[in-house]
């Protein structure tokens, strides 16, 4: 009722990445990066913690992981990983205020000089960087 | 004003953008009264448009002519006010400064803004953007600023003057924070709006309170709730681009910039 | 502990990371991929001291990166000053979990008690 009250958009709001340009799309898919990436962590700590059970174990382990599923999963966790550390790299120079233009006297029709095309550039090379490593990724994986 | 003439023989193409003829529009103004407990539906009113009308214009007509209780808060007509922020076929804009010829549909939905408390229909609640807004002491903080009949006045070069004038043209129309994707969920959260306000005094060379100001947005819903989304930059209609202005104040907390 | 701190935290941490996970990555690359999986590799990666030592700061700090992270996103989800503290202490619990059980394994493994 609250939330109604308040006309607040929500998760569905922040979630939403198609109304406001590739950043919010960026801003999107850190997130959603994010959060895979602690998942796979968490199961990464857990599948490598069968080596203490001996080599039984670890190689049940290996049979459960090393399958077409288990190589496209760890093909995405590549491609997440390298999103994520290309675009976590622009946004931290940017929370420093690197690369995010320099204050003027704004003119119409008031592009934002903080979203230039040096930031919209590191997006879609974070984008290309993280397809190419999914690409090689694969090729390792499924070529083994 | 340039005159275009066209020969007799030369037929003026059929398109509202470029002809100064009446066109139809069906309008969908959400209604809503939430105090009353009045859940939010659409009403639909067809609008004649030229290419000049605004979609503020627009709504006017159908107070004037179709029903005159559409709430809706308006002042300048002219993009100074900050009144008439709303959501424009889904995205935050100003009425005022929003021609119904660029959105390129016969179909327009006008909607009160995200992330404020709705009055009624169009109007929205600006408490909370107005109390984050004085959080950040936006005035110019020094102990000398009192008037004396020795003081002299502020020395500051037009660079000086570049560094914060963009922020300071700021109308508090609430468009950032609407589209922001923090503000979405985090109702504690300070807001571009507010932050940016921050970095205007903060980049004033007159004004002594720069420590001051950054402890109070160094909070847990303070200034590093912004993760760059840049959809605040978007929105503005004055090109104030609060999200420069926060990571440039976040330059100072991070060392970057002294 | 004031919120900027924290960050320059997150900040310093992803740097980190992002090194370590590099080397990491690599030491996988230096043989053929399946075999670098095989089990007397792999205890031999443990036994290795200062790969152990890495291993152990890595899990450190994408422990650290990963519960902050996942603390900013839940804080901004919804508010509340018992909400912000059981996240708050939440995410340190589940960060020193993770650690503690990381640090099992690479403990265990490069003693040899498998």
């Amino acid at each position: 009722m609250a939330e109604r009250l308040s006309n607040r958009e929500g998760i569905k709001g922040m979630a939403n990445p198609t109304r406001y340009g590739i950043e919010r799309v960026a801003y999107w898919l850190q997130r959603l990066t994010g959060l895979g990436l602690l998942a796979y962590l968490i199961g990464h700590i857990y599948e490598t913690s069968t080596i203490v059970n001996g080599k039984i174990a670890w190689n049940q382990m290996l049979e459960l992981t090393q399958t077409p599923q288990g190589h496209i999963l760890l093909t995405l966790v590549i491609g997440m990983c390298v999103f994520h550390t290309a675009n976590g790299i622009r946004v931290m120079l940017g929370h420093g205020g690197i690369g995010v233009g320099k204050p003027g006297q704004p003119e119409y029709p008031y592009k934002a000089a903080s979203l230039n095309y040096k930031q919209r550039l590191c997006i879609w090379v974070s984008i290309a960087l993280a397809a190419l490593a999914m690409m090689y990724g694969a090729s390792v994986l499924f070529g083994d | 004003m340039a005159v275009v003439e066209t020969k007799p023989s030369e037929e003026p193409k059929s398109n509202a953008k470029t002809t100064d003829q009446t066109n139809t529009i069906t309008l969908r103004i959400s209604r809503s009264n939430p105090s009353e407990g009045q859940e939010s539906t659409f009403a639909e009113f067809q609008v004649p448009v030229q290419k000049w009308t605004t979609v503020l214009e627009a709504i006017l007509y159908v107070k004037q002519n179709l029903d005159h209780s559409v709430a809706v808060r308006y002042s300048c007509r002219q993009a100074s006010c900050g009144s008439c922020g709303m959501k424009i076929n889904g995205r935050p804009a100003l009425a005022c400064y929003t021609k119904v010829s660029e959105l390129n549909s016969n179909v327009i939905t006008v909607e009160p803004m995200n992330n404020f408390p709705i009055i009624r229909d169009l109007a929205v609640d600006f408490k909370q953007l107005i109390s984050n807004h004085k959080k950040m002491k936006p005035f110019i903080i020094r102990e000398d600023s009192e008037v004396t009949p020795e003081s002299k006045e502020f020395i500051q070069t037009p660079q000086d003057l570049e560094k914060f004038l963009q922020f300071s043209y700021c109308i508090k129309c609430g468009l950032c924070n609407s589209a922001c994707p923090t503000m979405a969920t985090d109702e504690s959260f300070i807001g571009p709006q507010g932050l940016a306000q921050a970095y205007r005094y903060v980049a004033d060379n007159r004004d002594k309170g720069k420590d001051e100001r950054l402890k109070i947005v160094d909070d847990s819903h303070g200034i590093w709730r912004c993760h760059f989304a840049g959809s605040c930059s978007q929105v503005c209609p004055k090109g104030v681009d609060p999200a420069m202005a926060i990571q440039l104040l976040r330059g100072y907390m991070l060392g970057f910039r002294k | 502990m004031r919120e900027s701190i924290i960050m320059k935290i997150h900040y310093g941490t992803a740097l980190g990371a992002v090194a370590l996970v590099a080397v990491h990555i690599l030491m996988r690359m230096s043989q053929k991929f399946s075999d670098s999986l095989q089990y007397q590799n792999v205890i031999a990666n443990y036994h290795f001291l200062p790969y152990a030592l890495m291993l152990e700061v890595l899990l450190v700090l994408l422990s650290v990166h990963g519960f902050n992270g996942l603390r900013v996103i839940l804080l901004e989800l919804k508010q509340g000053s018992t909400y912000e503290r059981m996240i708050n202490y939440g995410s340190l619990a589940a960060m020193a979990a993770l650690i503690a059980y990381g640090s099992r394994t690479i403990l265990m493994a490069g003693m040899g008690v498998s």
